[in-house]
């Protein structure tokens, strides 16, 4: 592909794109209005999706709200990240038996789904390039992870509005999604139209595409969905001054500030929970009544739990000043020197799930100007 | 400048999460709360290789799995040796083994001492207590090779007499010409005719060139911390100083994020590090 091809598919065609992915054999996840919330979770087709609502973020805040029109994807970022899917929440990683007293490991029989994710954001389609160079890219592969991610279908699509708390333009993510896609989507509704103008990413999704009814898009469509996407950029709900970062966060490990962000956060873990580059995790040993059976699963852990660094002796991180200040360095700055890219994208979900409206932009910028003031 | 995960050496290993089978062939004691496995394959016979200063992952069914150093011979790859201190839940279940059962093995992961680096070097080895088993298979494979070396002296401490590792070896090591062995403790006994006093009080003694030594180091990190302090003293250079760390680890290879320290992965940068790599880091607390 030589030069982006743009296609249109109008809105009365899009429930073709449901059948195309289910006769490839995708189970498909995407965005879906459950417990006052837009969630990622399996869809069975288009009537799933959240048509016509919006969600209104702010730091510790994320409401539902009814939109004047009937946009499939008219709302900004889920509280789930798609790492649900592709790096589980808690997954088997061995089973043992024990047969005549010796102990035998038995093969593991992960047979993940082969997911469509609909929807994908710009930042999240970061997020998963994030944690491939985690997962798949260092010396040691996560084959659990590998499994689900290598087969999955990806239909991004570009924002068409930004949330309260989104700042992916300042992070270079979003809001357009530029790779990593099969297909990307900018949702159109003007007037009495309402389209979607496709960007085709693979050969893949370009077959996908054949299935559905689309034509070749117009420059005025195309201009459109420039004017859309750069009317988003200009409205983030939040910026992030990301000059220096690095240096600024090696700098300041013993800022004064930590201690104020401390006596705020109550090490609940949300942020890491949502955060959809964020990685940790802990194991965990059962066995059955008879002790024939071991099992170890791995589960998602947090750098805010006292256990996270426990050794011998007492816990490496007992402050929660200590925990904080791991967690936003490894985001923002020691991630750069792991995997050569930041661990942040922007998509202002840790703000929004905050209990306490903690706020990593509001954070970087009061270390920031106390650090002016001390170099003045 | 710190180097990207791109550039380790990748492994072949298709299922690193996966333990191997091995089965104990002998458990004995080292003092009250530290005791020796010595584990041979169960599944296979493939000869087990690592490099001094590496660590396995070994787990005991249904309890759970823990980072252990390896502390053999690496010429003899047929036994795996691990000299453990009963500490906590599974380090416990590790010190109930019995001979011929199994638990699972997963390793060797981790940087190594890098011995070879020392070669026409005199060298320091500096261990506190359980802290001389990761630095034997370092006198191992100096021995073997003793020639090509310079003066090695191994300065040994322990709180007590009774938590001295490995006595009967120390007692032969004590006999040779070609190696100086100190050993000191905290509190001495009755019995106890050496030194008394902290191992960082044997650093201005040993005999070495500071110029053109290098120093392995090992024991607990406010050990370590005063023994960097004595070896600059002397003036041997931070690049150096090198010395094994410890954090919390679930994984060992780089995957569940538990022994991040500032920009390192312990597991995979570490737990072997030059002094001058880490020398920032060092000097904060809650890292
Ligand atoms: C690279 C490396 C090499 C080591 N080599 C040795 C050795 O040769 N001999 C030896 O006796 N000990 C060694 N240790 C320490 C040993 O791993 C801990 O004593 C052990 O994990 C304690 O586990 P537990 O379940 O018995 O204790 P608990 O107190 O019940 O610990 C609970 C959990 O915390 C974690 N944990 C606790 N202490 C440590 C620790 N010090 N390091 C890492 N994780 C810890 C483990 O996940 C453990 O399962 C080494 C540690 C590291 C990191
Ligand atoms: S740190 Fe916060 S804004 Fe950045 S990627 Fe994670 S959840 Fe999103
Ligand atoms: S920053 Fe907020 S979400 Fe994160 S641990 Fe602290 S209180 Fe919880
Ligand atoms: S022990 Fe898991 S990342 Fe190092």
């Amino acid at each position: 592909m030589d030069k982006p091809s743009n296609f249109v598919v109008e809105r009365a065609a899009f429930p073709q794109l449901f059948a195309a992915l289910d006769t490839r054999g995708y189970t498909i996840v995407g965005p879906t209005v459950r417990d006052g919330a837009i969630v990622y979770d399996a869809l069975r087709g288009v009537d799933d999706l959240p048509i016509g609502w919006t969600d209104a973020q702010d730091g510790g805040v994320y409401r539902l709200a009814r939109r004047a029109d009937a946009a499939l994807f008219g709302y900004n970022t889920s509280p789930h990240a798609w790492k649900k899917f592709l790096y589980p929440p808690a997954v088997r990683l061995t089973h043992a038996r024990r047969e005549n007293g010796a102990w035998r490991v038995m093969e593991n029989d992960d047979a993940p789904p082969r997911y469509a994710f609909l929807g994908v954001r710009a930042c999240d389609l970061a997020a998963i390039e994030i944690q491939d160079k985690v997962f798949l890219q260092g010396a040691y592969q996560d084959s659990i992870y590998a499994a689900r991610r290598e087969p999955a279908f990806i239909l991004a699509v570009n924002c068409a509005q930004a949330g309260g708390t989104c700042f992916c333009a300042s992070m270079g993510t979003g809001p357009r999604a530029t790779q990593g896609f099969d297909l990307a989507l900018t949702e159109i509704l003007e007037a009495e139209q309402h389209y979607f103008l496709v960007q085709v990413g693979t050969e893949r999704g370009a077959e996908v595409l054949n299935e559905l009814a689309h034509r070749q898009a117009t420059d005025e469509e195309m201009a459109r969905a420039e004017k859309i996407l750069l009317e988003t950029a200009q409205h983030m709900g939040r910026t992030l001054d990301t000059r220096d970062l690095k240096a600024l966060l090696y700098q300041n490990y013993e800022h004064p500030h930590w201690n104020a962000v401390a006596a705020r956060c109550l090490a609940c873990a949300n942020c890491t929970l949502v955060c959809p580059t964020c990685f940790c995790s802990t194991m965990e040993d059962v066995t059955d009544l008879s002790g024939e059976n071991a099992e170890r699963w791995r589960k998602w852990d947090s750098c805010f739990t006292m256990d996270f660094s426990y050794i011998h002796g007492g816990s490496v991180r007992q402050t929660h000043r200590a925990r904080y200040r791991q967690w936003l360095t490894h985001k923002l700055a020691t991630w750069i020197d792991q995997f050569g890219t930041s661990g942040c994208v922007g998509c202002g979900r840790c703000i929004t799930w905050c209990p306490v409206a903690i706020d990593l932009t509001a954070e970087v910028r009061a270390l920031r100007d106390t650090e002016t003031i001390k170099g003045a | 400048m710190l180097s990207t995960l791109d550039s380790f050496p990748a492994r072949a290993d298709a299922h690193p999460m996966q333990p191997r089978l091995y089965r104990a062939h002998k458990r004995h004691r080292e003092t009250p709360d530290t005791f020796t496995l010595e584990l041979e394959a169960a599944q296979d016979d493939a000869p087990f290789t690592f490099a001094p200063g590496q660590f396995n992952m070994l787990y005991v069914f249904g309890v759970g799995e823990v980072p252990i150093s390896i502390c053999g011979d690496p010429k003899r790859s047929n036994l795996l040796l691990h000299t453990t201190r009963d500490v906590g839940m599974v380090t416990h279940a590790l010190s109930r083994i019995k001979r011929g059962d199994v638990i699972g093995v997963r390793g060797p992961f981790g940087t190594g001492w890098d011995v070879e680096r020392a070669v026409t070097r005199d060298v320091l080895i500096v261990a506190g207590g359980i802290g001389l088993a990761p630095l034997r298979p370092v006198l191992y494979s100096i021995l073997a090779q003793r020639e090509r070396f310079g003066h090695v002296s191994l300065l040994y401490g322990a709180r007590m007499p009774e938590e001295l590792l490995y006595m009967p070896e120390l007692q032969k090591w004590r006999a040779r010409l070609d190696l100086d062995v100190a050993v000191t403790v905290d509190r001495g006994t009755r019995h106890w005719r050496g030194d008394v006093g902290v191992v960082t009080t044997l650093i201005p003694k040993a005999a070495c060139d500071p110029a053109r030594t290098t120093a392995f180091v090992c024991g607990p990190e406010v050990m370590m911390r005063f023994t960097i302090f004595e070896l600059q003293k002397r003036g041997v250079s931070d690049e150096n100083i090198v010395l094994s760390m410890e954090r919390n680890m679930k994984c060992g290879i780089g995957l569940c994020g538990h022994c991040q320290w500032g920009p390192h992965f312990i597991c995979r940068q570490g737990p072997v590090f030059r002094y001058n790599e880490i020398r920032d880091w060092f000097a904060l607390k809650e890292i």
